[in-house]
């Protein structure tokens, strides 16, 4: 399995006014066309990685490592033309809510060929027809007429199948989801999961699944990195998660409630200040 | 089902006629209302303040059988109610009585001192939002630079420094020290009586009737007044354009724009200024509207036979039907520019328009 992105020693931090604060504190792993999961909760450092491969760390943040290589590409290194050249076309990224990740005043199908015409010198025709069947590659059944809607005037479940739409069109090797379903009703996120997996699937990509929901993950990713911290503590196959050692993340296991199992009351997490180290 | 099938069209069109027709009603009824309250306390002001309208026409020497007379002719033994429907009645025909001032209608003199004004405030809203949103979106994207600073600069010394001074001063350095502009008024003595204005506004005027001699000497006359208006405007531009593009840029969209990996300036005028021009529209109509009332004090410090000077100069007369009609006029355009930017707001945020 040849690398896709290779990530050693990832830092990222921010100097503030009261200090410095340290998002994400030597990350390593390396990713195949594969479906990792991140999980870990809240200021963990687990969006901040994702942003940080993606280039999109706020501006203030520094971020340090020995390398950071997607295909052969040193990150580090590559100039900020390069970089953008890379997003959207390459590496993409599906953020949370569709309510506020899609620009209200623009149609949906202006924001899909946006991406395509950054990227390829399309015709207008063409740059149309690629995004109705990026649509209807998402399952929206009319492409038609949801290409000249705008995003208000569609449910959370299609905003996320369109914010796939636009992320995909160009085709990139490697996706970063961040927390794609969160936003959505339970029944309308397996939907969306079983979308992005069989687009996943069909086209080799490499994916990288930030999630704070462990079950959602560990039946969706092939392997799972658990943060905390601001650090790696756990890697794993997600087939065998049961057999996680590090407390945290049996922390996070025992939290799960279970159908029958009579539990009450369900155990607290814990935070020991040594998992920081 | 066929049937139902063929019909539901034909309702659903008529519902939506019916329901625009009701907005559109209701949206009337605010408007007449809302004029019905403008006539109604201005009317009552005019008659309240202390100052007797016969005395203004007949003067302080007139022997009391001509003051009684005067007095029966403009209505004033009447009740009041009965006062406000007469005149009510007057200026909905168009008719807001006679200026003592002038001798004209107050119609006509508004008619020519209006598009004075609104030309000023015209060009000096041009001029306040081409400068002040490019200023407002650098500030905003350079955040607390060398550029942030300066423009918050200029814009704090806009709202704080007053007008006429400022007036002064320019009309000291560019008229009468470096003479590169025109002095006050619209237009030179020279042309006062060969050009004659069709529209009221010079500079259209003078590009219609092709004078370039003419259109030369209106702008050298505008450009001081309405730089200086454009400028305060600008002032209040730039500070709510960078508000709002702050506000915007910290959006989600930005980051997936920027995960699409659009260009840096796509992303600030294409996205982000997209979506602050929604409220940015009813910032610039509201200063337009204010610049509208006739700005008094640079209409009297440049001479500018404009709407603010003309009711000052009635008040100071006691000429009250002047004063009430400039006060209609000034309360319509209030209303007008309100629509307008009702309307635009509509164009540009697809979230509140009804389908």
């Amino acid at each position: 399995m040849s690398a896709l992105l290779t990530v050693e020693d990832l830092r990222v931090t921010f100097p503030t006014r009261t200090g410095i604060i340290e998002a994400v504190r030597g990350v390593s792993f390396t990713l195949g066309r594969e479906r990792l999961g991140i999980v870990g909760e809240s200021g963990s450092g687990k969006s901040q990685t994702g942003r940080a491969i993606m280039g999109l760390t706020p501006e203030h943040g520094v971020i340090t490592a020995k390398r950071l290589d997607f295909n052969g590409i040193d990150l580090l290194k590559a100039s900020k033309a390069e970089r953008r050249a890379l997003r959207g076309k390459r590496i993409a990224m599906v953020l949370q809510d569709p309510k506020y990740s899609l620009n209200p005043v623009m149609t949906i199908g202006r924001q899909i060929v946006e991406t395509l015409r950054a990227h390829e010198p399309v015709s207008k025709a063409e740059a149309r027809r690629r995004a109705l069947d990026m649509l209807a590659a998402v399952q929206i059944r009319d492409p038609e007429r949801v290409f000249d809607l705008y995003p208000h005037e569609v449910s959370g479940g299609m905003g996320q199948r369109v914010m796939i739409a636009m992320m995909l069109v160009a085709g990139p090797e490697l996706l970063i989801a961040d927390e794609p379903t969160s936003a959505l009703d339970v029944t309308v996120q397996l939907e969306v999961l079983a979308i992005l997996n069989r687009l996943v699937a069909e086209r080799g990509m490499g994916l990288i699944f930030i999630s704070h929901d462990l079950r959602l993950v560990s039946s969706f990713c092939d392997r799972v990195i658990v943060m905390y911290a601001g650090r790696i503590v756990e890697e794993l196959p997600a087939a065998r998660l049961a057999e996680a050692e590090h407390p945290y993340t049996r922390g996070l296991l025992n939290c799960m409630p279970e159908i029958g199992a009579d539990r009450h009351p369900l155990p607290v997490l814990e935070r020991k200040a040594e998992w920081k180290e | 089902m066929s049937m139902s099938e063929t019909q539901r069209p034909a309702g659903r069109a008529n519902r939506r006629a019916r329901a625009r027709l009701k907005a559109v009603a209701g949206f009337l009824l605010v408007v007449a209302t809302t004029y019905l309250g403008l006539v109604a306390v201005t009317f009552f002001i005019g008659r309240v303040v202390p100052i007797d309208p016969v005395l203004a026409i007949v003067g302080d020497r007139a022997p009391a059988r001509v003051v009684e007379r005067v007095r029966l002719e403009m209505g004033l033994d009447l009740p009041y109610y009965q006062q406000f429907w007469l005149y009510l009645k007057g200026v909905l025909q168009g008719n807001f009585g006679t200026s003592v001032l002038t001798t004209n209608p107050v119609m006509t003199d508004i008619r020519r001192v209006f598009p004075a004004t609104m030309e000023l405030a015209t060009v000096g809203t041009v001029i306040g939002a081409v400068i002040g949103i490019p200023l407002g979106v650098l500030a905003a994207v350079r955040r607390g630079s060398v550029a942030d600073q300066v423009v918050r600069i200029v814009g704090l010394i806009g709202y704080s420094v007053p007008i006429f001074w400022l007036g002064l001063l320019a009309l000291l350095v560019f008229y009468a020290r470096l003479g590169w502009t025109s002095g006050p008024g619209r237009i030179d003595v020279v042309f006062e009586y060969t050009f004659t204005p069709i529209t009221g506004f010079y500079l259209l005027d003078a590009i219609l009737a092709r004078d370039w001699a003419v259109f030369r000497d209106v702008l050298s006359h505008i450009i001081l007044p309405a730089s200086l208006l454009g400028y305060f405007s600008m002032a209040y531009v730039s500070r709510m354009t960078r508000s709002f593009m702050l506000n915007e840029l910290g959006q989600e969209y930005i980051v997936a724009a920027r995960a699409k990996g659009l260009s840096e300036t796509r992303i600030i005028w294409g996205h982000a200024l997209r979506n602050a021009a929604v409220p940015l529209v009813t910032v610039i109509a509201l200063s337009y509207a204010g610049l509208l009332e006739g700005s008094v004090l640079t209409e009297t410090v440049f001479a500018w036979p404009g709407l603010g000077l003309y009711i000052t100069n009635s008040l100071q007369n006691a000429d009250m039907n002047a004063v009430l009609g400039g006060t209609i006029v000034i309360g319509s355009v209030f209303i007008a520019i309100n629509l307008l930017s009702d309307v635009l707001y509509r164009m540009l945020d697809p979230r509140t328009r009804t389908r």
